[in-house]
């Protein structure tokens, strides 16, 4: 190790700014510290499921600027910076859900709970394009999580409820002169 | 299941990275999506002394065209590919393909490069970069070079990068419009590696025979296979469905895979002729599509 190098890099913590569910945190992590572990053990989101922790159940998936990932599969270095969207986002309080979440208690669409979060976050992400989804549709999309519980049929039936949902709301506020 | 310590490092330059690269060689390793080197780490089945993550270098997410040429940086994200419009409408063969490695949470993430430079033998944009002739650009301390991507692909996850160079874009050359493109795989479920699957590009004349055709195998042995007694056979022979059958069977001796858990070999030297006569169907049905819209 050169000793520039050693000056620029060679710690093994560094300070993080990340924007997390609306509000900017900044702490202290390990380099060699996971998203997904730095999300649940240091910011308590305890949403964040680890099943496999290299990439193939998508328990773990969190929105990143928006986008669905595996949390498991980055550093926590790398979100510095950055925007990242857990569940908890939605609603913490159980009498007051967000729609997708009432949509998933209403179809029944979890038994264990263990891949909900994640399927919860991926619904946001499809049903933002606005366009209604076919049964196969839906299943592609969600295709990146697994679930161990349901079969499924119930999680694609909360998926279309609750974009029926969400494109009425919107509908609805468009009619009354787009008030948000 | 944690990564093991390696000290991190973030560039914001190419020449930097080059320079992390070749001081720590075989000791460093480049993070650019993180979707197969981070299970690598998780797994301890990598140690680096440094890691040096690319994600910060603007100039590797750049997606341009160059005359005949379109470069894509090795930092683009696999899902830009998917739904960038230049690539579609230069390389349509690329979105298609992209849109079969893993599930959109590893695309979202995942780059060009990064794949490239894992070249799994299974893996769908080496196997792109084959059939669409591309030509992979690499910086070391000394500067760049290219290397086309059929010489590139060395082996299983061996690959023509030395211990301190950086790979740092892909150029293709543009789809002529005529062309036809067709590509297919055959895996147990969405998102898993593929057994066996193939990219084809095709060119007809006139007369509607072939007088090009160029295309790239997948998950049937060591490395993504260049279908060179294949095309050969076909140059100047109408696009017929038994002419097709009937040469795609010239692959079956490159199939080099043994029986693993996934599949057993016979069962893929059966996969590799469905798989190519599948995608040269698929690109001849799209080059009579574009010269009737023409
Ligand atoms: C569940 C799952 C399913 C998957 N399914 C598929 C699939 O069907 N098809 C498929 O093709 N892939 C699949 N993958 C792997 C794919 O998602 C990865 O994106 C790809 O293999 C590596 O790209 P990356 O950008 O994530 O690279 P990384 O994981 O960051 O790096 C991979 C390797 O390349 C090296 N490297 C990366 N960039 C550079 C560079 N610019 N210069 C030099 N070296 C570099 C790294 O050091 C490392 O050795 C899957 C992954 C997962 C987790
Ligand atoms: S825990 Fe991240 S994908 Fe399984
Ligand atoms: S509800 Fe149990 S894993 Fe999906």
């Amino acid at each position: 190790m050169t000793t520039s190098t050693a000056a620029k890099y060679g710690t093994a913590r560094r300070t993080v700014t990340m924007h997390v569910n609306g509000r900017d945190v900044t702490r202290e992590v390990s380099t060699r510290t996971t998203l997904a572990d730095f999300l649940r053990d240091e910011l308590d989101l305890v949403s964040v499921h680890l099943g496999c922790e290299h990439g193939e159940c998508g328990c773990c998936n969190v929105l990143f600027d928006g986008h669905s990932v595996r949390s498991c599969l980055m550093l926590a270095v790398q979100g510095d910076g950055h925007a990242v969207e857990t569940v908890e986002s939605l609603s913490v309080d159980p009498t007051e859900l967000h729609p997708i979440q009432e949509s998933f208690a209403e179809e029944q669409g979890l038994q264990c709970g263990f891949c909900t979060p994640a399927m919860v976050l991926r619904t946001k992400e499809i049903i933002e394009t606005g366009h209604e989804m076919t049964d196969a549709e839906v299943r592609h999309e969600i295709s990146g999580i697994l679930c161990r519980c349901t079969g499924y049929q119930n999680i694609v039936n909360a998926v279309q409820s609750a974009g029926a949902k969400l494109r009425g709301e919107a509908a609805a506020d468009g009619a009354a002169g787009g008030r948000s | 299941m944690k990564p093991p310590p390696f000290m991190y490092c973030d560039p914001e330059s190419v020449d930097e990275a080059v320079a992390l690269k070749s001081e720590y060689g075989n000791d460093s390793l480049v993070l650019a999506g993180g979707q197969s080197l981070l299970p690598m780490l998780t797994m301890r089945l990598a140690r680096p002394e440094a890691l040096i993550d690319i994600n910060k270098i603007g100039d590797l997410q750049k997606i341009e065209r160059r005359a005949d040429i379109l470069e894509v940086g090795a930092g683009v994200r696999q899902y830009e590919l998917e739904d960038h419009p230049l690539v579609g409408e230069l390389v349509p063969l690329l979105p298609e393909a992209t849109g079969h490695i893993g599930h959109i949470e590893n695309r979202h993430r995942g780059t060009v490069g990064g794949s490239l430079a894992h070249a799994d033998s299974a893996a769908e944009l080496p196997c792109t970069a084959v059939a669409l002739e591309a030509t992979v650009v690499v910086q070391g301390p000394s500067g760049t070079r290219t290397i086309m991507a059929q010489d590139f692909f060395q082996g299983w996850m061996t690959t023509a990068l030395e211990p301190e160079e950086v790979l740092v874009a892909i150029r293709y050359p543009v789809t002529p419009w005529t062309a036809g493109h067709g590509f297919v795989e055959v895996a147990r479920r969405v998102g898993d590696l593929a057994l066996a699957g193939a990219a084809a590009v095709v060119n007809l004349d006139e007369d509607g025979r072939f007088t090009s055709v160029s295309v790239g195998v997948l998950g049937i042995s060591d490395t993504t296979v260049r279908a060179s007694a294949v095309e050969s056979a076909l140059i100047g022979e109408a696009p017929t469905e038994e002419n097709i059958a009937r040469v795609a069977e010239e692959i079956v001796p490159s199939v080099t895979s043994g029986d693993d858990l996934h599949a057993t070999r016979a069962y893929r030297r059966h996969l590799a002729s469905v798989v190519v006569s599948r995608a040269i169907t698929a690109a001849v049905a799209r080059a009579h599509e574009r010269s009737n819209g023409k």
